[in-house]
């Protein structure tokens, strides 16, 4: 279910369709599936009136009922999280991206800061680095689904800004992360 | 038994029961001059894993005119000689008389203490704030001085003088370079962990007479210097157009004096210097994705090296300038690789471990450290060209930054002791371990200084 919500049509060779792909030439189309309508600005908590979560249709009901996250949900989730050492973003991790893109899309002027990070695990150099692969990864989302390359900022602070302390896979788990910063 | 004779035998019993304290604490208390801040530093010696090493006892200097002085030469050479794994100094306890000059040495009863070579000197006052520190060297066996020295100083370079004797007698009974006359630059941070206050600075390799370069809020990260000794580059993170990001500075330790050398969108970080000093390998992502970059210092030119889509990060020069070694996670996790600087195909070096990376060259170009993960935690590892194979050389489990002595015989690293930020060194065979710890904070990023400086001035 979580494919079908998601799933994609990989659309060879760029184009006019979506403003701001500039020269990539695999661009992600609007989900199949409609995200289904969240309690809008109220759980987004983007403390921003520019951004909308107006105009979306219904989703996919079954989805909902097995605890997938409405678009209002997504919204309101602001980082996601990877494995040790990846930068890949899992279909969760995607989604969370690919609604944060959306709500981009329909709020012209708005900025977006994504900050990678890294546990503390290995040194702090690859760290930084892999913080900013992590960030690029959702910044690939959001270009191919329409966001300008120049409302995006990447920032990595590698293993500098822990959220959480303590040497455990606990602690790494959360470390491990892009938040989503609006400006 | 003589009275002599029942001396020595109470000295044995002394001397092993120091030898059989597996760490013997050298509590150093350094009164820095004018407005610096009193600092304490501890180096905790595994002194049982340093038997073996060169016998020698370290007589206190005699003052002549001198009232007393806070830094006493042979209290520095001692730790030095301690401090490098190869010497067992001799407690004081079980000297044989305090000579300070050749012929009040008493060759038959040091003899009785197993040294083979002892240091004696001492102190002459010339006013003015001028010292004349005067050594010597003696073999004990063959009953002769080895090398004899004297320098005239003023008071506030006598830590300076002390670590050039230890270099010298380094030098004289091991047969190589001593690297005591160096500095190391480091990291301090002090604060709780929601609010953290970032130091660089910079201090004998001893630990002694720090100096802060840099003071922040952000994170300061690989500080590593110039060939000639007199520059820093590091990064530090800094707002550039209302975005806190990673910035590389290149900055002159005795003037101060800095400017940026990579601001460009996304990540400018992991500097490293060629050996003539003319260029920085830099990591920058400006075009997309970490790659490798050769900056230029005199034309402010860029050229990239990598081209990649995995990470491709912690550059580091070899000594004939010819390749640059560097990790890569185009495998997965981050392994080493190399590259001739000319440009040509990346070569991975390493295969055993899951992770391999911050790698840097020894000072003969023969081997390269790193950290290496081998299932046993992140620990210094050194690859050498001839195994082919990453060798663990620590039994910790959360090593970083690595950097070798410039006489390449040891390497100091970041590690955490008791839940804390602290220094440490491992000899290039891994058979010897020490801990540096400073009194406050935590510390990390260590850098080595090369043995040549042209200036030495703060």
């Amino acid at each position: 279910m979580m494919r079908n919500l998601f799933s994609y049509l990989v659309i060879i060779g760029c184009s006019i369709v979506i403003a701001g792909c500039g020269s990539r030439n695999v661009v992600y189309s609007e989900p199949e599936v409609e995200f289904v309508s969240g309690t809008a600005g109220s759980t987004t908590g983007l403390n921003d009136d520019a951004i909308t979560t107006s105009g979306l249709g219904d989703g996919n009901s079954n989805d909902s009922a097995s605890g997938v996250n409405t678009y209002g949900d997504l919204l309101g989730m602001r980082v996601v999280y990877f494995e040790y050492n990846s930068s890949l973003l899992s279909l969760a991790s995607e989604a969370i991206a690919q609604a944060h893109a959306k709500s981009l899309a329909s709020a012209s002027g708005v900025q977006v800061i994504l900050e990678g990070h890294a546990d503390e695990r290995g040194t702090r150099e690859y760290n930084l680095a892999l913080g900013e692969s992590r960030a690029r990864s959702v910044a690939n989302v959001m270009e191919a689904l329409g966001v300008s390359v120049s409302r995006i900022q990447i920032v990595s602070y590698g293993e500098e800004r822990p959220v959480a302390f303590g040497y455990d896979e606990a602690a790494f788990a959360l470390n491990r992360r892009v938040e989503i910063v609006y400006q | 038994m003589n009275k002599f004779e029942l001396k020595t035998s109470v000295a044995r019993t002394v001397l092993a029961k120091l030898r059989l304290n597996i760490k013997l604490v050298l509590l150093l208390i350094f009164f820095a001059v004018a407005k610096e801040a009193f600092a304490l530093l501890t180096i905790e010696i595994k002194k049982g894993e340093l038997v073996g090493g060169i016998p020698i006892a370290i007589v206190p200097f005699a003052l002549e005119g001198v009232g007393a002085i806070d830094h006493k030469p042979a209290d520095i050479i001692e730790v030095d000689l301690d401090f490098s794994g190869k010497f067992d100094t001799l407690p004081r306890a079980v000297f044989a008389g305090d000579p300070s000059d050749l012929k009040s040495v008493q060759y038959q009863q040091w003899r009785l203490t197993k040294v083979d070579a002892i240091v004696i000197g001492k102190v002459i006052n010339l006013g003015e704030d001028q010292l004349e520190v005067r050594f010597r060297l003696v073999d004990i066996v063959r009953k002769q001085q080895i090398v004899g020295q004297k320098f005239t100083v003023h008071a506030s370079k006598i830590r300076k003088v002390a670590h050039q004797i230890s270099d010298i007698i380094y030098q004289q009974l091991t047969g190589e370079a001593g690297a005591f006359d160096t500095m190391i630059a480091y990291v301090a941070v002090t604060g709780t962990d929601q609010d953290r206050h970032f130091d660089l600075q910079v201090a004998d390799a001893d630990g002694f007479g720090t100096k802060t370069v840099l003071s922040s809020t952000e994170p300061i990260l690989s500080p590593t210097w110039s060939p000639d000794g007199n520059l820093l580059a590091y990064v530090t993170f800094e707002k550039v157009q209302s975005i806190t990001r990673p910035i590389i500075y290149v900055q002159n330790i005795w003037s101060g004096e800095r400017k940026p050398i990579a601001r460009h969108p996304g990540l400018n970080s992991a500097p490293s210097w060629s050996p003539d000093g003319n260029s920085l390998a830099l990591t920058l992502s400006k075009e997309g994705n970490p790659e490798i970059f050769i900056y230029t210092l005199n034309t402010d030119s860029l050229q990239r090296l990598t081209r990649h889509t995995a990470i491709d990060t912690e550059p580091s020069w070899s000594p004939d300038g010819r390749s640059i070694v560097f990790s890569s996670g185009r495998s997965g996790a981050p392994q080493v690789y190399r590259i001739p600087v000319a440009g040509g195909a990346a070569k991975r070096l390493t295969f055993n471990g899951n992770y391999n990376a911050d790698p840097s060259y020894s000072p003969d170009g023969k081997s390269i450290v790193m950290i290496t993960e081998q299932g046993n935690g992140f620990r210094v590892g050194l690859y050498s060209d001839k195994d082919r194979i990453v060798k663990e050389l620590t039994t910790t489990i959360q090593d970083e930054s690595p950097t070798f002595s410039p006489n390449g015989e040891m390497i100091m690293y970041a590690t955490q002791h008791g839940g804390r930020g602290v220094l440490a060194t491992v000899s290039k065979d891994g058979s010897r371990q020490q801990t540096l710890k400073f009194q406050n904070g935590a510390i990390r990023e260590p850098a080595w200084s090369p043995l040549k400086r042209k200036k030495r001035k703060l």
